[in-house]
């Protein structure tokens, strides 16, 4: 079993958040993902920016671009990994040409290519990677560098995903499965769609945990989708438009990423209790 | 079933939640398109010629031609109904999302001609339709944002970025991942996941079928050369497909002419390239659905693009003319913006007819390489022959406000006197 793993499938319930990295600046990334560890996170999820974002709403697309005009280039992306003190597994969020570019070599196979790559975030402390960009069909070559160097490969389901593509990614997903909770690109909204119900029943018998994730932004998001069945729950805007505010009367920008993940992973136990409380009515 | 790639190039590179609607619109282009199931190419076909008034004619240019001393011939895609080559794909993909049973068209544009054809297609389909397109394109641009108003569309600016057409697509693709089950999304040119760079040369195809049967009814044979310009590439690949077996005989030489704006070189600091020229210049990579040669920066980063031409200013190329060029196939070429606005005034002063800037920049390549300062480059063993096929892409109405503000810039020779405009 992965760390990332052992992190979300553990006895309680996880909490996955999401910064871009860099974002406002190189700097500030380290304080903010203690911050994050501190309130309460399981496994963080690192952006890694990436000039075109199509699977990201304009909340993460405006922090990609503000790390980005920060200098933050994936060698630089690197480097802040290589200085985090947490002791929680990391995951990378980026697109595929940004790992289809790195190092020298601008030829050779795809696994060629993408070694180079994995080789890197392993060494710098890089657990797993989510690449929404690559489909499952395509994934071969990156699965079998992850395999070389230890790092899992997440994939993404979408409430649209077909029965065939789901047992593609059933065969190739390491570390937890990404369960997308409605249609759409990241973005923080109101409620938790009824997809989610569905979409962790079909992925019921699958042996990787499973974190639901899109708009998820308040304690009631999490506390449903962890009754639902869920072992984790991602949340990505919700941070990213704390980082945006900047430290404000109410606190520090790291105070409020620590509250507000204290306040969703409360949300994840209140709905671990929720459930453990159906599953003995439903045993009576 | 008929394979995402070209070579290396193409694919379906998106994310999970597109991949369902992509694949039911393979499924729709294999039986539609491909099949003709129920009829459809026919109705398309006779959609286009109602519609879209084609065939469109293969024009003798009497005057370029002796300018020339070769045989120049113009397909007039300047002559469809809405004044560019765009109407051929939009109609097909509209009329195919109708077979598809979907309610809603959305699209991106740059230069606004393929937001125009769409609008026309969706209004003559009876499709409601939504077009995004860059804040700083709808300035360069506004008759065909009114064009596209007339027709019904909403235009929705995207103002991320410089505001130019690869934020509207990131931006399109966004509105498509959380309207995919009623939405289509109409991508205008040969870009993008498959199936749409096959289907949409299909859809343009048409332009070098006519083409080449013309240019034997007038000529009597094959052409040496046939001269597009190439931004995504639709209107080239549209006039190129059916001559990739004679170029692959030898017989005909397919220029592909990219823009060059202000130069053929990147600013990695910057993050900007100051031309559009990929498959010049441009390193494989990965971007909006599909793997072609894209203008990047040495970490992956795709920079911002150039041309004095919007319709060309886009940092990728169709993977199939990416392929085509890697075969040997397609031999890009390019032109910058100062002799692009020559050759839009010179085809308007001798031939009567204004190009759109993307067109001229296939004209200017005529001027540079058989003009009487032409300075031939690189193409000796290729050149241009003596019957010459240029794909006129589209008129150049839309255009003007930009030509006039880019002629005062420069001293062009073929240009009229611009002091009546601070009269």
């Amino acid at each position: 079993m992965s760390d990332i793993e052992k992190a979300i499938a553990g006895d309680e319930p996880s909490l996955v958040p999401y910064v871009t990295a860099g974002d406002p600046e190189p700097e500030a990334t380290a304080e903010y993902v203690e911050a994050l560890a501190a309130g309460g996170a399981d496994v963080i999820e690192l952006g890694m920016p990436f000039s075109e974002p199509i699977a990201d709403g304009p909340t993460i697309q405006n922090a990609i671009q503000r790390a980005l005009a920060a200098g933050t280039t994936p060698e630089r992306f690197f480097e802040i990994v290589e200085t985090l003190d947490v002791d929680v597994p990391l995951v990378c969020m980026t697109y595929y040409n940004l790992l289809y570019q790195y190092g020298d070599r601008k030829e050779g196979s795809d696994y060629e290519r993408l070694r180079p790559f994995v080789r890197r975030a392993a060494e710098a402390g890089i657990s797993g990677l989510i690449i929404p960009d690559l489909p499952v069909d395509e994934s071969d070559p990156l699965r079998e560098a992850c395999d070389e160097f230890g790092v899992d490969l997440i994939f993404v389901v979408a409430p649209t995903t077909t029965d065939e593509r789901l047992e593609a990614m059933r065969e190739r997903v390491s570390g937890f499965v990404y369960v997308q909770a409605r249609l759409g690109t990241t973005g923080a909204q109101a409620d938790v769609s009824d997809a989610t119900h569905e979409s962790l029943a079909r992925l019921a018998e699958w042996s990787v945990p499973k974190a639901v994730g899109f708009g998820v932004s308040e304690r009631e998001h999490a506390e449903e989708i962890v009754a639902t069945g869920a072992d984790g729950v991602v949340a990505g805007s919700v941070f990213v438009d704390i980082v945006a505010e900047g430290d404000a009367d109410e606190g520090t920008v790291a105070e409020r990423l620590e509250a507000k993940a204290a306040e969703l992973k409360a949300g994840a136990l209140d709905g671990a209790d929720e459930r453990s409380g159906k599953v003995t009515d439903g045993a009576r | 079933m008929s394979t995402t790639k070209f070579g290396e190039y193409g694919g379906q590179y998106v994310p999970e939640v597109l991949m369902p609607a992509i694949e039911e619109l393979t499924d729709a282009y294999e039986r539609y398109v491909l099949e003709n199931e129920d009829g459809f190419m026919d109705e398309f076909r006779e959609r286009l010629a109602d519609f879209g008034g084609r065939p469109t004619p293969l024009q003798r240019a009497d005057q370029l031609s002796e300018r020339y001393d070769a045989d120049v011939y113009l397909k007039r895609e300047d002559l469809l109904h809405g004044g560019a080559h765009k109407l051929n794909n939009a109609l097909g993909q509209v009329l195919l999302a109708k077979y598809m049973g979907k309610e809603r068209i959305v699209a991106e544009t740059g230069a606004g001609q393929h937001g125009t054809a769409t609008a026309m297609a969706a209004a003559h389909l009876d499709m409601p339709c939504e077009i995004y397109m860059g804040r700083r394109d709808i300035n360069r641009q506004r008759p065909n944002v009114f064009r596209m108003r007339l027709n019904g569309a909403e235009v929705v600016p995207v103002t991320v970025g410089r505001g130019t057409l690869k934020e509207a697509i990131n931006e399109t693709m966004r509105e498509w991942a959380t309207s995919v089950e009623d939405t289509h999304y109409v991508i205008g040119s040969i870009v993008g996941p498959h199936p749409f760079p096959r289907m949409v040369r299909d859809f343009q195809a048409v332009i070098g079928e006519e083409a080449r049967e013309q240019i034997q009814d007038k000529a009597g044979r094959l052409p040496d050369s046939v001269v597009a310009c190439a931004g995504g590439g639709s209107n080239t690949m549209g006039a190129f497909h059916e001559f990739v077996p004679d170029a692959e005989d030898g017989d005909t030489t397919l220029f592909a002419v990219e823009a060059g704006g202000e130069g053929l070189f990147v600013d990695e600091d910057e993050g900007v390239a100051p031309h559009s020229a990929s498959l010049s210049s441009g390193d494989e990579g990965v971007l909006h659905g599909a793997r072609t040669k894209l203008l990047q920066d040495a970490d992956g980063q795709i920079v911002e693009s150039h041309s004095v031409s919007s319709g060309l200013d886009y940092a990728g190329v169709g993977p199939e003319l990416s392929y085509l060029v890697d075969e040997g196939h397609v031999t890009p070429v390019s032109v910058d913006d100062d002799a692009a606005l020559e050759g839009f005034h010179r085809l308007s002063q001798v031939e009567g007819i204004i190009p759109a800037l993307e067109s001229a920049h296939a004209v200017a390549f005529l001027e540079q390489q058989l003009g009487p300062d032409g300075v031939p480059a690189g193409t000796a063993e290729r050149d241009l022959g003596d019957v010459i096929v240029l794909n006129l892409s589209g008129r150049g109405d839309k255009d003007l406000e930009s030509a006039i503000e880019e002629t005062e810039k420069r001293d062009i020779d073929a240009a009229p006197d611009m002091g009546v405009f601070h009269e």
